[in-house]
């Protein structure tokens, strides 16, 4: 068990990084699927169509070839993703403004991917609204904007909590992909890292790295159930 | 869908209309000459659509092209044989699951009357210690990454002497994580069934153990067939895992021919292409599954309420 004290300052490292994509992917993901479903509920045909398109393509691709695509087709297209090295936020996350663009790779990636699942559960919560609303929106003189901005979106936010929180949690867990994918230093990578070429025990291992995902999706599963049984109530 | 979403706005009229097609016009010229200078060019001039990478996976008279093309169903094969078992194993792991979760909370709730009070004391602190055991080991391999128990499988086993094909540490580790969250599908179904279901059943006499068989988990089937096929989207999808332990799937097939060809960006194509019509069609078949329930039930609308809600909201929370 002392790898578990020896090398804590490697978990730590690698729970700090897997935290950093997360957040990072978060914010994006949930930016770009809101721009994605607005898309695709809204009135112009060709931009519903643009909107179901994109959620076809990525939520029946595997985010294994998504990350492939990001690492070989970007430098193709002559980018390294440098629009990602914002002054002051790789400041804080540190990796966003190094050399090797992998961490900036798979966070597209994953915003990409993740995208699509945030868009349909944004799409489920604007479903759940009673159609009465909308309606009445609509006969008020309201228009598309309008009536998403001040009648729609303030309701559907409560019915679209849960399950953009399932999404969450899947993204983090699909963040452990990036391990395997060339970004160094993350909590999977730590662990191949660990059991593989510095030949440590494998058990004190797989408990350190099981930890370091457990502390980030069970509170935030247990939430979602707390949100869920009290909306329940609530309705 | 088109009643759900057009309630937000009206039909648009003539004036409307007109302006669509002109502004989708001009905007579809703007996304091309952009995609033309942004993507075309960059990419042909790296030569990225020369004949030389397209022509292993597009053209027949290519000399790779059959080689190539067997590979990839060589691939393709494995990755459903890996799904199928998976699926398989992981339906019958967490029906499993499912139906001790249950039993055992319901023997939590039974006060063992009749016998020695400490004989009661020691059954009911045993069956919560088993209820709670199950519990934490759920929400543990539900919480851990998929990626990383395949990996922990394929790592782990070796260590203890224990060593099999490349294919049954990906099985292994897929049902481990799928069995706990098909489990956690027919509990929540099981659970959402009126309570009239296990209170008639117990009435005429049936045990526990036949109410669950006979009566719950059919009807928990039933009604979580959309989200247990999407599930079945996302085993396929997380066979492409297998990479990380070398099993020859699709997508380490197609890394094998980029090996030899220097062809990625076309290679990654058709694999994506492959996996989205596969992926597809199943998500098609779940939502036409759905459908079909949601009508079936219109005509009894006494599960209706309760049921179609917990289903929509079980595909929304599986989808990962």
């Amino acid at each position: 068990m002392s790898v578990l004290i020896d090398k804590f300052d490697v978990f730590a490292g690698g729970f700090w990084l897997t935290l950093q994509i997360c957040v990072l992917a978060a914010i994006g993901a949930l930016i770009l699927g809101a721009v994605v479903a607005v898309l695709r509920i809204s009135p112009v045909p060709p931009l519903r169509a643009l909107g179901t398109g994109y959620v076809n393509v990525f939520r029946n691709m595997p985010l294994t070839v998504v990350m492939f695509f990001a690492a070989f087709g970007l430098p193709a297209l002559g980018s390294n993703a440098d629009f990602l090295r914002i002054p002051g936020l790789d400041a804080v996350f540190s990796r966003l403004g190094t050399d090797l663009p992998y961490f900036r790779f798979a966070l597209i990636a994953l915003v990409l991917y993740t995208a699509a699942f945030v868009c349909e559960a944004l799409r489920s919560g604007v479903n759940a609204v009673p159609a009465g609303q909308a309606e009445a929106a609509r006969s008020l003189g309201l228009t598309f904007g309008q009536n998403l901005r001040y009648v729609v979106l303030p309701q559907s936010w409560k019915a679209s909590v849960v399950p953009l929180g399932s999404v969450i949690i899947a993204m983090i867990k699909n963040s452990a992909l990036i391990g395997f994918f060339g970004v160094v230093g993350d909590l999977s990578a730590t662990a191949d890292q660990l059991t593989g070429a510095e030949g440590y025990a494998f058990i004190p291992v797989a408990i350190g790295i099981s930890v370091g995902y457990l502390i980030m999706t069970v509170p935030l599963g247990a939430l979602l159930d707390r949100i869920e049984k009290r909306q329940a109530v609530a309705r | 869908m088109s009643q759900q979403t057009s309630v937000l706005y009206d039909v648009p009229g003539p004036r409307q209309r007109r302006i669509t097609l002109i502004g989708s016009l001009v905007a579809t010229v703007v996304v091309l000459v952009g995609a033309y200078f942004l993507i075309y060019r960059p990419l042909a001039d790296k030569g990225q659509f020369s004949m030389e990478l397209w022509g292993p996976l597009v053209d027949p008279s290519n000399e790779n092209f059959s080689q190539v093309w067997d590979r990839i169903g060589l691939g393709l094969k494995n990755t459903l044989t890996a799904a199928v078992l998976a699926i398989v194993a992981s339906l019958v792991v967490g029906t499993l699951i499912a139906v001790l979760r249950i039993q055992l909370k319901s023997l939590t709730r039974r006060r063992f009357t009749g016998l020695a009070t400490p004989v009661a004391y020691l059954l009911r602190g045993l069956s919560w210690v088993l209820s709670a055991l199950t519990r934490v080991c759920v929400e543990v391999f539900r919480g851990l990454p998929v990626v990383i128990t395949i990996f922990f499988v394929a790592r782990g086993f070796p260590e203890f002497g224990v060593t099999f094909d490349t294919l049954w540490y990906l099985v292994i580790g897929l049902t481990i994580y799928n069995s706990v969250v098909i489990a956690e599908i027919l509990r929540s179904g099981m659970e959402g069934l009126p309570g009239g279901q296990a209170e008639a059943a117990a009435a005429i006499g049936l045990s526990p153990a036949q109410t669950t068989r006979m009566i719950l988990l059919p009807q928990a089937f039933r009604i979580m067939l959309p989200a247990l096929i999407s599930q079945l989207v996302v085993v396929l999808k997380d066979t492409s895992l297998g990479f990380i332990i070398s099993y020859e799937e699709t997508l380490n097939i197609g890394k094998q021919i980029i090996g030899v060809l220097g062809n990625p960006i076309q290679v990654y194509a058709v694999i994506a292409v492959l996996f989205i019509a596969v992926n597809y069609s199943l998500s098609k078949l779940a939502q036409f599954v759905q459908r079909r329930l949601s009508q079936g039930r219109r005509s009894a609308p006494r599960t209706g309420a309760g049921g179609t809600e917990l289903g929509t909201e079980a595909v929304a929370g599986t989808a990962t």
